[in-house]
C-alpha cells in the first residue's frame, strides 16, 4: 500500500512550494467482560489521508478516506483551493521550513496480540472479572482489553518518506462498591495503564494481580471517613502524578497555547515566552523531560506528524524552565527552540503541538523514606477528578483512594481525597522525589485539545512524589 | 450519501447467510473547518468522511465492527465483504449474549434538509472583515452532517442537515475575552454583525481594571451557557439506567434518600425540538420527549436497549452511552431584561470551564469561571473579575440556593468536533443563585 500511495502522490503532487500526504490506517479491537457477561466484541478499521498544501503565503488541508488516485487528486484540489483562498490571511509562518525526513519506527512487541486467540482472551477477562466480585456490595465490575495498531506514512514534496508502525495496548479493570447512598470505585491505574507493545503489557501493568486488591480497596472506602481538610503534605503515587504533570506542566508549556491558538477552546497559559531559560518552575528536585524514545511508553515515536525527528530534551532542569513543547510551525512562529511534538489524532485532523511522552525524572528517595518524612499528610492514589483553569494555573484534583500519614507512618484509609493549588507555586513545594523503583510508565488515550477537536495518546512516566503544605480536603 | 448508504445496506443484505441478521449505522460529514487566531486563519481544512458500524447477529450471538468508507463503490464492497467474514468468524467464537436487543418492528423514517449554506470562503471573508482590529480566535465548522440506520429486516432511516457553527472569542489581554457563538442553517450577515457588535461592546467592559475576589459565597447569575456546563456534568452518568442500577449516578441521593432539587427544575430529553437524529444504533425510534427530572424530583432514566434487556425494563431509545442528545430545561419567570437588577450585587457568569465531580455521591462539582465574568453592584456591571474556582453541590445550586430561572431560554448547538461534528443540542434558561461557593 505504501509504495502505491507513493506512486499516486508523485503523480498528483501539484507544483506548489510544499505539499504532503499523511496516511493513517488504524485498526483496533475491544473486548469487554462486564459482570461476567461478554459484551459485543468490537473491531474498527479506519484509513484515510490528509493532503497539505502551502503556497505563496496560503495554506490548505483536505482529508479524504478515498485513497484512489481520483480521490486523492480531489483532495489535492480542495487543499489548493483553501491555500488560494487564505493567501495573505494566514497566521504568519513565513520562517517555516517543513521537514523532509526519511526513516522508520516500530513499537517493540514481545507477545503479538494476534498470537492469543479470542476465546483465550475472553477466558482471561472472565477470570479477572470473577476475581473482582468478592462481596455482595460490589455492584459493578468489568475487565477490558483494548488493542490498537496504527500504520502511518508521511510523504512530502521535498522527498520525505517516514513510515511508522505503532501497537498500543490498554488493559483495564474496575470495581464499584455500594452501600446505601455511598458508592466508591477503584480501577487499574484509572485507565492509565496504557503502553506500546503487545500482550506482554497486561502483565507489565499488573493486570493479573490487581483484581482482589481493587475490590478490597473499594469495599474499604465504603467504611472510610472523609479525607480531612487542612494544609498538610501530600504523597502522590504515579497514577496521580501523571495527571499532575499532564495538566500543570504539559499543557501550560505547549507552545501553540502560548502563541494563542487554543484560547477559544483549551485555553491559554500562565507561561509567557520570556520565561524560558530563567523561570523557576519548581524546586531543585524537579526535572522534566520530553522523551519520545522510551520504547514501550505510550507516545513514543521516531518522527512527529510533520516529519521532525524526535529526540529526548530537558524541558525543566533542576527546577528551571528550559524549553517549550512546540513543533516546527510553533518554533518558526516564536523563534524559540522546541521539540518534535506536532501530532494529529488521525488522518482527518492537522498536526498541532501535543505533549507526547512527558516524564518526571526519578530522584533518590524510597517510598518508605517519604512516608517517614511526613508528620501529617495524605497518601493518594489513582486520579478520578481533574479541573484546572484555562491558563493552567489554579487546579483541583481528586483521587480514588487515600490513606492518612501520621507521625511518619501510614494510618487509616480516607475517601474522596482532593487537593487544590496553583501550578506556579505548587511545584516549588516538591519536597522529595521517588527513586527509579517507584517509577511507573503510564499514559492516557484521551488528551483533548484543538479546533477541530482532537483526542490523542499521551505518555507520562513518574516516580511517587511528596509535596509540602498543600490545601487538602474531602467530601461534603 | 443517502442513496449510497441504502445501496450498501442492500449489498450487505444480499450477502447474509441462513438466520443471520445485520444492523448498521451510518455516520458521515462533508465539512469545512477554519480555525482563527489573531483574526487570521490558522488552519483551513476540508474533511469528507463516512463510516459504518455493522453488527452481525446470529441468534443471540453477535459482534460489531466500525469501518471507514471510501465512497468508491468497488473499494467499499470489497471492504464490507472482508468485514462480514471477520464478523462471522468472531460470532462463531463468542457465547450467547443475554442482553442483546435490537428493534424488530420496522419503522423507516427520513428527514432531508436543504443546503442553504454559502461557500465557506464567503463566511471566512466576512469574519475577517468584521473582526478587523480585534484579536479574534475561534473555529468555523460548516457543511453537511448525515446519519442513517439500516437493518436486514428492511428498516431504513436517514437524517441530513446542513449547518454552520462559528464558535469564537474576542480577546482583550491575557485571559480576558468575550465568548460568542453564531450557529444556524443559513449565514445571515445582519445577525452575525449584531453578535459581533454585542461582543465588541462587552470587550470594552473587559478593558476596565479586573477585580480579584476572595474565596467565599456570592450571589451569581449563570447564563444559559454556564448552566449548560452543570447539565453536561449531570448527563455524564447522571441520567442513564445502567448508572442508576449500579449506583454510580451522581444523583444517587435523589434515588436513595429522596433528595429533591428546586420545584422549578424540570429536565427532559426533547428529541422533537432537538437537532439530533430520532433513531439510534439498534434501530429504535426515540420518543418525542423523555422526562428525566420533573418539578425537582427524579422521574426516569434514559434506557438503552442493552440496559432494557439487562434490567427488564422498556427501552426509551437512548443511545449506548445513555446520555441526552437534546436536553431541555424548563424556564422560570425572571425576565432577561431584569437579570442585572435581580442580581443586585454579585457575579454575572457568562461561561464556566473544566467542570468535574469533586464528590460524586454528593453531586458536588468543581470548575472555573472563564471568559467574560463580571462583578455587578446595584444592578450595574462594574468590572471583569479574575478567574475563580467554585466547588458546589447541585442540590444547592439547583435546589436550596436557586432564586429564579429566566423565562427566556437559549438553544445551544454543541460545537464539539471530536471524531466528527456533534448533533447534540440544549435548550436552557439562565439561573440566579445565592450563596454560590468560590474556593480559590
Amino acid at each position: 500500500m505504501i509504495d502505491v500511495l507513493q506512486e499516486r502522490f508523485e503523480r498528483i503532487a501539484p507544483p506548489v512550494e510544499f505539499c504532503s500526504l499523511r496516511y493513517v490506517d488504524e485498526r483496533s479491537e475491544t473486548i469487554r467482560v462486564r459482570q461476567g457477561v461478554l459484551e459485543p466484541v468490537t473491531t474498527s478499521g479506519d484509513a484515510g489521508a490528509m493532503i497539505t498544501v502551502m503556497h505563496r503565503g496560503g495554506a490548505g488541508y483536505a482529508a479524504t478516506s478515498n485513497l484512489s488516485e481520483d480521490g486523492l487528486r480531489d483532495a489535492v484540489e480542495r487543499a489548493r483551493e483553501w491555500a488560494r483562498r487564505t493567501r495573505g490571511k494566514v497566521v504568519d509562518i513565513h520562517n517555516l521550513t517543513m521537514p523532509a525526513s526519511q526513516g522508520t519506527y516500530a513499537s517493540p512487541v514481545e507477545i503479538a496480540w494476534e498470537s492469543v486467540g479470542l476465546p483465550e482472551k475472553v477466558d482471561m477477562l472472565r477470570r479477572e472479572c470473577e476475581r473482582l466480585k468478592t462481596d455482595a456490595r460490589i455492584v459493578d465490575w468489568e475487565a477490558v482489553f483494548w488493542y490498537t495498531q496504527t500504520e502511518q506514512v508521511l510523504l512530502t514534496s521535498g522527498g520525505g518518506r517516514v513510515h511508522q508502525h505503532f501497537r498500543y495496548f490498554v488493559p483495564y479493570l474496575s470495581a464499584t462498591a455500594n452501600e446505601g447512598s455511598e458508592t466508591q470505585s477503584r480501577s487499574l491505574k484509572g485507565r492509565g495503564g496504557a503502553m506500546q507493545g503487545g500482550f506482554e503489557i497486561a502483565r507489565r501493568v499488573g493486570f493479573f494481580e490487581a483484581a482482589p486488591v481493587l475490590a478490597e480497596e473499594a469495599l474499604a472506602l465504603l467504611q472510610a471517613p472523609d479525607c480531612p481538610s487542612g494544609v498538610m503534605d501530600v504523597l502522590l503515587d504515579p497514577d496521580q502524578m501523571i495527571l499532575q504533570i499532564h495538566e500543570s506542566i504539559g499543557h501550560p508549556l505547549e507552545l501553540d497555547r502560548i502563541l494563542g491558538d487554543e484560547r477559544n477552546y483549551a485555553g491559554t497559559s500562565f507561561v509567557t515566552m520570556d520565561m524560558f531559560g530563567s523561570y523557576r518552575y519548581g524546586s531543585e528536585l524537579l526535572n522534566v523531560t520530553y522523551d519520545p524514545g522510551n520504547p514501550a511508553q505510550y507516545a513514543s515515536y521516531g518522527f512527529d506528524d510533520d516529519g521532525l525527528p524526535a529526540r529526548r530534551e530537558f524541558i525543566i532542569r533542576d527546577g528551571i524552565l528550559e524549553r517549550p513543547l512546540g513543533g516546527a510551525a510553533s518554533q518558526a512562529r516564536s523563534s524559540l527552540p522546541g521539540v518534535a511534538n506536532a501530532r494529529a489524532c488521525s488522518w482527518n485532523r492537522p498536526p498541532i503541538d501535543r505533549m507526547a511522552n512527558l516524564n518526571l525524572e526519578p530522584g533518590i528517595s524510597t517510598l518508605d523514606e517519604m512516608i517517614a518524612a511526613t508528620e501529617r499528610g495524605v497518601y493518594m492514589k489513582t486520579n478520578n477528578s481533574w479541573s484546572i483553569d484555562d491558563s493552567r494555573n489554579k487546579f483541583q484534583f481528586g483521587c480514588e483512594w487515600g490513606r492518612m500519614i501520621e507521625n511518619g507512618r501510614l494510618a487509616h484509609v480516607v475517601k474522596s481525597p482532593n487537593y487544590r493549588g496553583i501550578s506556579a507555586s505548587f511545584w516549588r513545594n516538591l519536597k522529595m522525589v521517588g527513586r527509579p523503583e517507584t517509577v511507573e510508565y503510564l499514559g492516557t488515550p484521551y488528551c483533548g485539545k484543538g479546533e477541530p477537536n482532537q483526542a490523542v495518546r499521551v505518555g507520562h512516566a513518574s516516580p511517587s512524589c511528596l509535596f509540602h503544605e498543600v490545601d487538602i480536603f474531602g467530601g461534603v | 450519501m443517502h442513496t449510497y448508504f441504502y445501496e450498501l445496506a442492500d449489498f450487505l443484505n444480499a450477502r447474509l447467510r441462513g438466520d443471520e441478521v445485520f444492523t448498521c449505522r451510518f455516520s458521515g460529514e462533508d465539512s469545512d473547518f477554519v480555525r482563527f487566531n489573531g483574526n487570521a486563519v490558522r488552519h483551513a481544512i476540508h474533511v469528507t468522511q463516512s463510516s459504518l458500524r455493522m453488527e452481525l447477529i446470529e441468534g443471540r450471538r453477535h459482534a460489531r465492527a466500525d469501518v471507514t468508507l471510501s465512497g468508491d463503490q468497488d473499494m467499499d464492497h470489497a471492504r464490507l465483504v472482508g468485514v462480514m467474514e471477520q464478523l462471522r468468524e468472531q460470532v462463531a467464537h463468542v457465547p450467547e449474549d443475554p442482553f442483546l436487543l435490537y428493534n424488530s418492528e420496522v419503522r423507516s423514517t427520513e428527514r432531508h434538509a436543504p443546503n442553504r449554506l454559502p461557500p465557506p470562503a464567503h463566511a471566512v471573508e466576512e469574519i475577517i472583515a468584521q473582526g478587523a482590529g480585534t484579536d479574534l480566535v475561534g473555529i468555523l465548522a460548516c457543511g453537511g452532517i448525515f446519519k442513517g440506520f439500516a437493518n436486514s429486516l428492511g428498516q431504513r432511516n436517514w437524517m441530513s442537515s446542513y449547518s454552520h457553527n462559528f464558535d469564537w472569542s474576542l480577546y482583550h489581554v491575557r485571559d480576558k475575552a468575550v465568548k460568542s457563538d453564531y450557529a444556524g442553517f443559513t449565514w445571515d450577515s445582519v445577525q452575525f454583525n449584531r453578535k459581533m457588535t454585542a461582543a465588541k461592546h462587552q470587550l470594552k467592559i473587559l478593558a476596565r481594571t479586573p477585580r480579584t475576589l476572595t474565596p467565599g459565597r456570592y450571589r451569581v447569575y449563570l447564563s444559559p451557557v454556564a448552566l449548560s456546563s452543570f447539565l453536561e456534568m449531570l448527563a455524564w452518568g447522571g441520567f442513564g439506567m445502567k448508572d442508576h442500577r449500579t449506583r454510580q449516578t451522581p444523583l444517587i441521593r435523589m434515588v436513595e434518600e429522596d433528595a429533591r432539587l428546586h420545584p422549578s427544575i424540570t429536565v427532559l430529553e426533547n428529541t422533537r425540538e432537538g437537532v439530533a437524529a430520532d433513531f439510534q444504533d439498534e434501530g429504535f425510534i426515540k420518543p418525542d420527549i423523555v422526562p428525566i427530572i420533573e418539578k425537582g424530583a427524579f422521574r426516569g432514566c434514559l434506557t438503552s436497549p442493552r440496559s432494557a434487556q439487562e434490567y427488564g425494563v422498556p427501552t426509551n431509545g437512548a443511545s449506548e452511552s445513555e446520555q441526552p442528545e437534546s436536553v431541555d430545561m424548563s424556564g422560570g419567570s425572571l425576565e432577561q431584561d431584569d437579570v442585572l437588577k435581580a442580581l443586585g450585587t454579585g457575579l454575572y457568569v457568562n461561561n464556566l470551564w473544566y467542570l468535574n465531580f469533586s464528590d460524586r455521591p454528593a453531586c458536588r462539582i468543581t470548575g472555573m469561571t472563564r471568559f467574560a465574568t463580571f462583578w455587578v453592584e446595584g444592578g450595574e456591571i462594574v468590572a471583569p473579575i479574575n478567574v475563580m474556582r467554585f466547588d458546589e453541590t447541585v442540590y444547592r445550586v439547583l435546589g436550596d440556593n436557586l432564586v429564579a430561572l429566566t423565562a427566556e431560554r437559549d438553544l445551544l448547538l454543541d460545537s464539539y468536533t471530536y471524531t466528527n461534528r456533534s448533533t447534540s443540542s440544549g435548550r436552557l434558561p439562565g439561573a440566579l443563585v445565592e450563596d454560590f461557593a468560590f474556593t480559590l
